[in-house]
């Protein structure tokens, strides 16, 4: 709900400078709503060090901070690979959904449907189960670490999603389109090269964008089957701190770090869907 | 062979000014083309010379655009013969082939199609640099003389979302043009436009005629299907009713149908009459009429 009154604010935010030119950037600054509230923290902090009141659950706060941070690392690393490997096998997939064999189509239809609706949690309980611990290869083995199988477990439901996506935006460009390259003497696969693609990119970036920022909220799921990462070392803290305030705290900054990392994401997305609705195609 | 009796805006030329001997560089016989049960075409005749501007006229639905889209290989008929130049089209089977054809015939959209992902400039040289591997300098100086000609050489940075309808409409006639075709078919490119823009996309039109350009045109101006074109077809229900000189189709119509259509063409809501010395009247004109 903090996030619609923000993003409800932007447009506003935006026209400001043109509106009232007159303003000091100074006094502009200080209504800034971000500013303001790290103005606030920053006095409270400083107000506890000079009285030495620090509550204590702040202090061990401020202890684990480094280790969480390290935490959110991993779960970054996670979502990125994740959605690198969904992303390829997707539009691999997504280009077969339009082959013109029909077997192919029905089998990628049932990938697609079948990875989109499963549960996140549960697609990761199936990959770290399915897959060995460790891989025999002639005289080598290899660990096949908890992390790895985390982000397969991911890709799986990306490559779905970016499949469709594909799929979606190769359709969504209108058959005139087509039919103009064709007029022009354009061969099939000079007209997917030059025209389809790339109105394509564009179309997708904003869907697959919420699809990273989706996909980095689950990797809070990868702790249940072992890897250490931020939810993982917030239970670590909890249980060594054994304070119901720390625990509450510890976790009201968990949702702080994913929003600070998320919440950009999405910004950046309706900044380019904005875009694209004012100059972008229309055809 | 290049025209140079042109007759000035308004007048038709007379049968006998277009030599009897030259080969069409169209030639449609006896075209049938239905999709599924929906006979559109039914036994199409149309003959276009080098150099000759030809309409075709008739009401909605009656298969006009289909018989542009028959001539470049978009459309296949299921019986007849259509030639281009020395190309038998109603055989070409191979993409290949199509491209071969389709490299001499520019077509252009009622909707435009321009590409929106290109600028103006874009949307011109990437055919003739890609698909007829032009040097890209030269396309590019060539692309500069087309938008000169069509008067938008200003807007060369500019994306199609930004220009207005007839701006888009001289943008994708410039595209064709590109191309360097040997014929031009026209797809009622004036009926997406507000009547402000028809003006300026005509005097393209206009031009090019002049120029000698092979044009045939598929439209609903009628008044300027009759200056402009040396001949025109009249087709109704997918058959061609009459053709002849646009002088004698538009002055003393021969079939009473012909006769009908041209009336309530021309009788309802008459359209102001474009000539290159007369402009379009400015909207700020129009609202002093009001």
């Amino acid at each position: 709900m903090a996030n619609d009154a923000v993003l409800g604010r932007a447009p506003a935010r935006r026209a400001a400078p043109g509106a009232a030119p007159g303003l000091p950037a100074a006094w502009r600054l200080v209504g800034n709503p971000w500013l303001i509230t790290l103005a606030a923290a920053l006095a409270v902090v400083a107000a506890w060090q000079a009285t030495g009141t620090t509550p204590r659950a702040v202090a061990s706060l401020w202890q684990w901070l480094p280790a969480l941070l390290r935490g959110l690392w991993v779960n970054i690393e996670i979502s990125v690979l994740a959605v690198a490997l969904g992303t390829a096998v997707g539009l691999v997939f997504g280009a077969l959904s339009l082959s013109p064999v029909h077997a192919v189509r029905v089998a990628v239809r049932c990938y697609v449907q079948a990875f989109r609706n499963a549960p996140i949690l549960v697609l990761i309980y199936f990959t770290t189960y399915v897959f060995p611990f460790e891989m025999h290869l002639v005289q080598w083995t290899f660990p096949f670490p908890d992390w790895v199988k985390v982000v397969l477990g991911l890709a799986l439901p990306t490559s779905a999603n970016v499949a469709e996506i594909f799929r979606g935006a190769i359709q969504s460009i209108p058959a005139a389109q087509w039919e103009a390259a064709q007029s022009l003497a354009f061969r099939r696969g000079q007209i997917f090269r030059w025209v389809v693609l790339p109105q394509c990119v564009r179309r997708m970036l904003p869907p697959w964008m919420n699809l990273y920022a989706s996909i980095t909220m689950s990797t809070s799921l990868a702790s249940l089957v072992g890897v250490h990462d931020v939810v993982d070392t917030a239970q670590i803290a909890s249980n060594t701190v054994a304070r119901t305030d720390f625990t509450i705290l510890v976790y009201f900054t968990l949702l702080a770090l994913f929003f600070a990392y998320c919440y950009p994401i999405a910004r950046a997305t309706r900044a380019l869907e904005r875009r694209q609705a004012t100059t972008g195609p229309t055809p | 062979m290049k025209r140079d009796d042109i007759p000035l805006a308004g007048l038709a030329p007379a049968a006998d000014t277009v030599t009897p001997a030259a080969a069409p560089l169209v030639h449609l016989q006896d075209v049938h083309l239905s999709f599924g049960d929906n006979a559109v075409l039914k036994g199409i005749d149309v003959q276009v010379r080098r150099g000759e501007a030809v309409s075709i006229i008739g009401p909605s639905g009656s298969g006009k655009s289909t018989v542009l889209r028959c001539i470049t290989g978009l459309l296949r008929p299921q019986r007849g013969e259509i030639v281009v130049g020395d190309t038998l089209v109603h055989t070409l089977h191979t993409e290949a082939a199509l491209i071969a054809l389709r490299k001499r015939v520019g077509f252009v959209f009622q909707q435009y199609n321009l590409f929106p992902h290109l600028t103006v400039l874009e949307n011109l040289v990437i055919a003739p640099t890609r698909v007829v591997g032009r040097d890209r300098a030269e396309a590019r100086n060539e692309a500069r003389a087309l938008l000169d000609k069509v008067r938008l050489s200003h807007k060369e940075n500019a994306y199609p979302g930004e220009l207005s309808g007839g701006q888009q409409q001289r943008v994708a006639i410039a595209r064709a043009l590109a191309m360097r075709p040997e014929l031009i078919l026209f797809d009622e490119v004036t009926s997406a436009l507000d009547p402000e823009t028809v003006g300026e996309v005509l005097t393209v039109i206009r031009d090019l005629v002049k120029d000698g350009m092979t044009c045939v045109l598929v439209t609903h101006e009628m008044r300027f299907a009759e200056e402009v074109s040396d001949r025109v077809y009249f087709t109704e229900a997918g058959r061609i009713v009459e053709h002849g000189p646009a002088a004698q189709i538009f002055g003393d119509p021969r079939s009473p149908r012909t006769r009908e259509f041209l009336q309530r063409a021309l009788g309802e809501g008459p359209r102001t009459r474009e000539t290159p010395a007369s402009p379009p009247l400015a909207f700020n004109q129009l609202r002093f009429a009001l």
